[in-house]
């Protein structure tokens, strides 16, 4: 199959083993096709997923690779077919920029479950290209996979959306927990994907606690974000106390860790949400279950059609990540603050103005 | 202040966690004004029995009469029972008291109510602990009493009361009971061979996933299952992957959940009846990318245990027992322990059951 070979330039910061060390890298993006927008990149958002795939903790690394999937940007072009977007237009680019497009998942809107599904990054596409994500000055994305940047969302605070705020506004959904104002939501873990849940839950009108193995972020977790209640699961007392108090649980940590005092912290009908992807299995303590009829399930991203819908919800309750600027040469050090949970609580690099030609 | 307890009953009770089951002579209360007396005719021998006999999961108390499949023949009602009369065909399960306020029992879910007080080995209202079915004689307020259909046969009836709501509640809350879904059953003992029968009434295809290949023709021929995996056959378990859109768990062994995760839909699920006493390694891969479940359910609320053996009753659905006299109670308990039943033992308390002189 011809592969349209490019001369459309680009350049961006690659790793290239998985020391994880990122650097400048000069490759091409494909000419911009008749369903395709190309997005001169102005910010994107450093996500741990990044951080995991740079060095190949999920053994799935392809290299060279530039990370980043929560890009903000302005649509420089457009192809002939594209009514949604017009040269000018703010978008985003999240996760995912492929699917079959013909599949029960596809055609339920939900892209994120295609089992062809493309990765923004670290992937390849039907036509052979290997992908390469947003730390970097363009990208070029069919048009089903850009999404539009509402008004009054700011571009550099929003970025995370694309992917930490889809990754909890999608299970919240799903697993009803926005169905009724009042009910009880704990988020463990404070974190990039945590503070969101946080802010997104309250909107929602929840009652959420954040449930956190030190005390460290309390006072912000309760003054600046707004939460209810706060956690510590060291402090075996209060841990007891709160015992069968929550509906809901969205588990953003990713190491390894015991799911039995998440699972106690549940109502009878909870539901415990897992987000984050350990690298070896979890232990699931099957009691807890059987005796409070409770659920463990778990998500990824979301489709584009509810990416979009939780955009606009977070231009209305002007919900918009916590972040750290950062200068693209700055990246890695950031990565190696990232791996020590030290941003609060997300890098966002201003790429327009830190990505130059060397 | 203890209740003085009148009315004599004699039994079958463990006086330590050997588990030993011998004569035992006790006492119950009264007949209330809210409760049903009634003569024990049948009770079926659950798996629950040989765990707390042996004290396996440190909560039980000796001497412990064990039995909550419990059906009989009313003798006598109080004063303030409406619902049934002397001579109706009764059952209890695994409950004979709760709450009653809190959001569990107002939603007719006793069995979750933090409060709720099991049939056999619980402190009752009145200080008194429970004695279960292995006895001539049971008494039950009116709300927990489980009336059984006419058409059915007692004996086979009895294990409806704990196997049978044990799985038919999960097939109903989690939406497993429409007609054409495919369900997974694992594990072809007590529950699983009743949550095959109530799977096929609902209308669903069945599939029996099994360790051993030896319960294939009983499972297709007699039971009715639509197919047969084993588990430990990897091209098996090939053919059947992403096919059911849920999977009632009954085994309470040490088992990998990966390949029954592999086997469900986009968003199945797997309900966990069985309870396992370790933690069981899960990867949540399935649960993140593919949006499975796994859940746990119990029993089930008295008004759903209605239901369910009324629907027994339409379809006419009854366990596969084995009849066993009283004396071959202890026989029966070593060879539940080894799965050597099929399905499940049902002592004949009335005929056999005789109070030692």
């Amino acid at each position: 199959m011809a592969i349209s070979l490019d001369r459309n330039k680009a350049f961006g910061w690659a790793a290239n083993d998985k020391s994880g060390i990122l650097s400048p890298f000069h490759f091409s993006r494909r000419e911009n096709g008749d369903n395709d927008v190309t997005v001169k990149i102005l910010f994107c958002g450093v996500c741990h997923s990044d951080l995991h795939t740079i060095k190949n903790d999920w053994g799935f690394s392809h290299y060279p690779i530039i990370p980043g999937h929560e890009i903000v940007g302005i649509a420089t072009k457009v192809g002939k077919n594209v009514t949604k977007f017009k040269e000018g237009d703010r978008v985003g680019v999240g996760v995912i920029i492929g699917s079959c497009q013909s599949c029960e998942s596809c055609n339920q809107d939900l892209e994120n479950y295609c089992p062809q599904l493309v990765y923004t990054y670290n992937s390849r596409s039907i036509d052979g290209t290997r992908n390469q994500g947003g730390y970097s000055d363009k990208i070029v994305v069919d048009q089903r996979f850009v999404l539009s940047f509402p008004d009054g969302l700011p571009s550099d605070s929003g970025a995370p959306l694309l992917c930490a705020g889809i990754t909890v506004y999608s299970p919240m959904k799903y697993y009803g927990m926005t169905e009724e104002k009042g009910k009880h939501l704990g988020v463990s873990g404070l974190g990039g994907l945590g503070h969101l849940a946080v802010k997104i839950g309250k909107a929602f009108g929840l009652k959420v606690t954040v449930i956190s193995r030190s005390s460290e972020k309390e006072r912000e977790a309760i003054d600046r974000l707004a939460a209810d209640s706060f956690l510590v699961t060291t402090d075996s007392q209060k841990m007891k106390d709160a015992i069968g108090t929550m509906d809901f649980v969205l588990d953003t940590v990713s190491p390894e860790h015991s799911l039995l005092p998440l699972l106690s912290l549940l109502k009878v009908n909870g539901k415990l949400v897992t987000l984050g992807l350990p690298e070896k299995p979890l232990e699931l303590p099957i009691f807890p279950l059987v005796l409070g009829r409770k659920m463990l399930g778990g998500s990824q991203i979301g489709g584009m059609k509810e990416t979009q819908e939780m955009l606009d919800f977070c231009a209305k309750h002007n919900i918009v990540a916590d972040i750290e600027l950062i200068k693209m040469s700055d990246i890695n050090s950031a990565m190696a603050r990232l791996a020590r949970s030290d941003v609060r609580y997300r890098f966002v690099i201003d790429v327009a103005n830190s990505i130059s030609l060397l | 202040m203890g209740k003085v307890l009148e009315k004599e009953a004699f039994g079958l009770a463990a006086k330590d966690n050997s588990g030993v089951l011998s004569p035992f002579r006790f006492a119950r209360r009264e007949t209330g004004e809210k409760d049903v007396r009634f003569k024990v005719l049948f009770c079926g021998i659950c798996h629950t029995d040989l765990h707390m006999i042996r004290n396996d999961w440190g909560m039980s108390t000796y001497p412990l009469v064990p039995g909550h499949e419990i059906v009989g023949l009313v003798t006598e009602v109080g004063g303030k029972v409406t619902k049934f009369k002397t001579g109706d065909k009764v059952g209890v399960g695994c409950m004979v008291g709760s709450c009653g306020s809190c959001d569990s029992c107002t939603e007719g879910l006793e069995n979750y109510c933090p409060k709720m007080i099991q049939t056999y080995g619980f402190k009752y209202y009145d200080d008194t602990i429970t004695y279960g079915g292995y006895s001539d004689n049971m008494v039950c307020d009116e709300a927990f009493i489980i009336r059984i259909p006419d058409n059915l046969p007692l004996d086979a009836a009895a294990p409806l009361l704990c196997a049978g709501i044990t799985v038919y509640s999960p097939l109903k809350y989690h939406g497993l009971d429409k007609p054409g879904m495919h369900i997974g059953v694992v594990g072809l003992g007590g529950l699983g061979h009743v949550a095959v029968k109530f799977a096929k009434a609902m209308g669903t295809k069945v599939t029996v996933i099994s360790t051993s290949d030896s319960k294939r023709g009983e499972a297709i021929n007699r039971l009715g299952a639509d197919a047969f995996v084993v588990s430990r056959d990897p091209q098996q378990i090939k053919g059947a992957m992403g096919t059911m859109d849920g999977i009632i768990n009954t085994v309470s062994a040490t088992h990998s959940l990966l390949p029954l995760l592999g086997m469900l839909k986009h968003k199945g699920k797997l309900v966990m009846v069985g309870a396992p006493e370790k933690p069981l390694e899960l990867s949540v891969m399935p649960l993140i990318f593919e949006r499975k479940m796994v859940m746990g359910s119990m029993i089930g609320g008295i008004k759903e245990t209605q239901e369910m053996v009324d629907m027994a009753g339409k379809h006419n659905i009854t366990a596969d027992i084995e009849l066993i006299s009283a004396d071959y109670v202890n026989t029966a308990m070593e060879r539940l322990e080894k799965a050597d039943v099929r399905y499940r033992f049902v002592i004949d308390v009335a005929n056999t059951l005789k109070p030692t002189p």
